[in-house]
């Protein structure tokens, strides 16, 4: 059954039904396939693109679908109840691409944005180092100044699309100030040297995402390529995290959303001891609770998404949104697996696909013992 | 350059090469999902339509791409024309988001019930009121699945028609076509104005794009009910059909297959299956 969605405009019903469209015909007939390869759908990426569903957030002058939150979050959902993988990705090109949607020069947009929006150009965000996970202030990578330019060189852990993006968000060290020591840069690869990959980390799951290290080996960066000012790097990062996690969070629900339908189809179908497994009080319960984690977890998530929309701050329901959103989806995805029993535990049935691809949802744009640090300092701050 | 007869006596558009753009009107059923359960009402025995999900004709999407190709390689414009209730705009929708021009949408509550004749008559009339160089339509809507209204249609309009197309070429004056068939295709060619009906084969329908649905929003679409086509109410409808479902079976259950496990006899049985059914 597809989710009841109360949606704003009957653009958006439409927008919700062509996603379907797509999803359903382009990607989950290879999905499991992609996954179970680790094979990169770099084309995924520009049918989405030419049906316009990476422009949907941003700014219409430049590409973008002026769509709000609310709405392009529901579009991400769906994605990911058919494919998890694409749908981070799609989140992380929107990640890509919002600092110089709202820190770039008009020159930066007018370049950037279109190729990016239509998925012509795929981006990549540069933040982790091996040192510097959670602990952002621990960034090695120096950009160092000169008349023309940078020079950067460092290493970049954990990037999603290393080796396949097209234009690579990077933060880098332009100064050892604690506040103002990390600078915002957007990289054409193929108009530099110094630049190198490592192989897709072996990752439990979203292995059709890879994952690489990025070498910087004394890259040259032109001073057009800065973004914001120079030292604003770190307000650019935290918040492009804001909007990102709720993109996580999006992600998440379609997860788990897509984990509770195959359960109940499951359900109703398995008979023991006489009657379908949904019928037994015990589980019908589990499956009642699973329903209840995923419908508040799509509340939260939209609600904060509709303080974004409104201009309000956004930022702890932001970290609440994705606190909530992920650990319903890793509780609902390990009891579909429990639903389905045995078979659930086989890679035949797509629940343990769905159990993997949840876990790393705690872990990224902010691990969630992060988001309780910034959840607990603003109720700290008041 | 050729510039074509005038084409009077018949009401469409008199039309000549390179100074007007080719009209093109594609016609679009809204039909219940195929994926989703149907049922007849029991009250007169004809779908019930409210109990699912309305989606496009899925033959008609393969009308609608035919058409935007046909319009874009000579510069044609293309009309949606659909007779059904008032959700059936979702599905004009899709077409104008799809990239068709502009949209005809017969709608009134007398036309209930229709059978293919009374559906030929209105589209008829909606296509005389609209003009047109070229109609195009599925061969076939997945939910009646009568196969009969793209011939009814030519007929009431005294068009050439090329069904089961799985190949269009037009240079605006004449259309060939390959027209499907159990052996391979023949290859037909007529005069426009002319009918066509197409097969999947012919293309792969395009998906609409969140421009084409912001697009859709702005382009027009004309509702018309049976007065404005001077038609009769009781030639429509239920009240007009010449046919009608009397009685109706629910298909069987599919039986379980037979199952041959080869123990070293396999293709015996087999053969011995066969030719049980005269098969072999
Ligand atoms: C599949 C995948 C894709 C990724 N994609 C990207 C990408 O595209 N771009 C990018 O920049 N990064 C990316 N990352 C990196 C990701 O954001 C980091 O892994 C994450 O921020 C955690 O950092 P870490 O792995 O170094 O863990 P650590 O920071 O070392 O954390 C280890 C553990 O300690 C806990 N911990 C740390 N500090 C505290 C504290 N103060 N209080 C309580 N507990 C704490 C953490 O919660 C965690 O449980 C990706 C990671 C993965 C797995
Ligand atoms: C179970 C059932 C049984 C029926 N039995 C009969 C019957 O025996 N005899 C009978 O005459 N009718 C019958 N009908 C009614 C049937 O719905 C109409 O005949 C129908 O309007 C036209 O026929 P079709 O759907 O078979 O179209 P087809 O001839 O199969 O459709 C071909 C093409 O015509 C176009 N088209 C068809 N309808 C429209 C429309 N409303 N608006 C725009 N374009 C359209 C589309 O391009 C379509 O692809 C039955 C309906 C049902 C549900």
């Amino acid at each position: 059954m597809p989710v009841d969605r109360l949606l704003p405009t009957p653009e958006a019903r439409d927008l919700i039904e062509l996603t379907r469209d797509i999803a359903d015909r382009e990607l989950a007939p290879v999905a499991a396939e992609h996954e179970a390869d680790g094979r990169f759908p770099r084309d995924a990426f520009r049918t989405l693109g030419r049906a316009g569903l990476l422009s949907l957030p941003f700014d219409p002058e430049y590409g973008g679908g002026g769509q709000p939150y609310e709405v392009y979050l529901q579009v991400l959902e769906e994605v990911a109840a058919r494919w998890a993988g694409v749908a981070v990705g799609m989140s992380v090109h929107a990640l890509s691409c919002y600092p110089v949607a709202a820190f770039g020069t008009e020159e930066q947009r007018g370049e950037l944005l279109p190729r990016l929006l239509e998925g012509d150009l795929l981006g990549a965000y540069c933040l982790s180092e091996p040192q510097a996970g959670s602990d952002v202030s621990a960034i090695r990578t120096r950009a160092e100044k000169d008349a023309e330019g940078f020079t950067v060189t460092g290493t970049k852990a954990w990037i999603s699309h290393g080796g396949q993006a097209d234009s690579y968000t990077l933060f880098a060290r332009t100064s050892d100030d604690p506040r103002h020591g990390l600078s915002c840069f957007v990289v054409d690869p193929t108009a530099v040297s110094g630049l190198s990959f490592g192989a897709p980390e072996r990752k439990m799951g979203l292995n059709g995402s890879h994952t690489t290290t990025v070498n910087w080996d004394g890259v040259r960066v032109p001073t057009e390529r800065l973004v914001g000012a120079e030292g604003q790097g770190m307000q650019i990062a935290l918040s492009a995290l804001d909007s990102g996690r709720l993109g996580i969070g999006a992600v998440a629900v379609g997860v788990a959303q897509a984990a509770l339908d195959e359960a109940v189809a499951y359900a109703g179908q398995r008979r023991q001891f006489g009657k379908a497994i949904i019928d037994h009080q015990g589980l019908g319960f589990m499956l009642a609770d699973m329903a209840a984690a995923v419908e508040s977890a799509r509340a939260t998530v939209l609600s904060a998404a509709r303080r974004r929309d409104a201009g309000l701050p956004f930022s702890q329901q932001a970290s609440i949104a994705k606190l909530v959103a992920t650990d319903a989806a890793m509780r609902v995805t390990t009891d579909a697996v429990q639903v389905l029993g045995g078979y659930g535990y086989t890679r035949d049935f797509p629940v343990e696909r769905y159990m993997r691809e949840a876990k790393v949802m705690q872990i990224f744009e902010g691990t969630n013992q992060i988001q309780r640090l910034v959840i607990s300092r603003h109720l700290a701050r008041g | 350059m050729v510039v074509p007869a005038c084409r009077d006596g018949r009401a469409h558009s008199v039309r000549e090469v390179g100074l007007f753009p080719m009209k093109i009107v594609v016609c679009v059923k809204q039909v219940p999902d195929t994926e989703s359960e149907k049922a007849l009402r029991p009250e007169d025995l004809t779908l019930d339509r409210e109990a699912v999900d309305a989606v496009m004709n899925e033959m008609d999407e393969f009308a609608v791409e035919e058409a935007l190709q046909l319009a874009e390689r000579t510069g044609g414009e293309v009309t949606v024309l659909l007779m059904g209730p008032e959700q059936g705009a979702d599905t004009i929708r899709k077409a104008l988001s799809m990239g068709a021009d502009r949209a005809l949408h017969v709608v009134d509550d007398a036309l209930r019930g229709s059978d293919a004749v009374a559906t030929s008559a209105v589209l008829a009339a909606a296509l005389r009121e609209v003009g047109f160089d070229l109609v195009l339509l599925g061969c076939e809507a997945s939910d009646a699945r009568t196969s009969l209204v793209p011939a009814m249609l030519a007929e009431r309009l005294g068009l050439p028609q090329l069904t089961f197309a799985q190949k269009v070429e037009t240079d605006g004056t004449e259309i060939t076509v390959e027209r499907l068939t159990d052996y391979g295709h023949d290859v037909v060619t007529a005069r426009l104005p002319a009918l066509v009906s197409v097969v999947e084969k012919i293309n792969e329908p395009r998906y609409p794009t969140f421009k084409g649905i912001m697009a859709a929003k702005k382009k027009p679409v004309r509702t018309l009910d049976l007065s404005d086509l001077e038609l009769d109410a009781t030639e429509v409808g239920a009240a007009g059909a010449w046919s009608a479902v009397d009685d109706f079976t629910v298909r069987p259950p599919r039986a379980a297959g037979e199952l041959v496990k080869d123990e070293g006899e396999g293709g015996r049985q087999l053969v011995a299956f066969l030719a049980g059914r005269k098969l072999v």
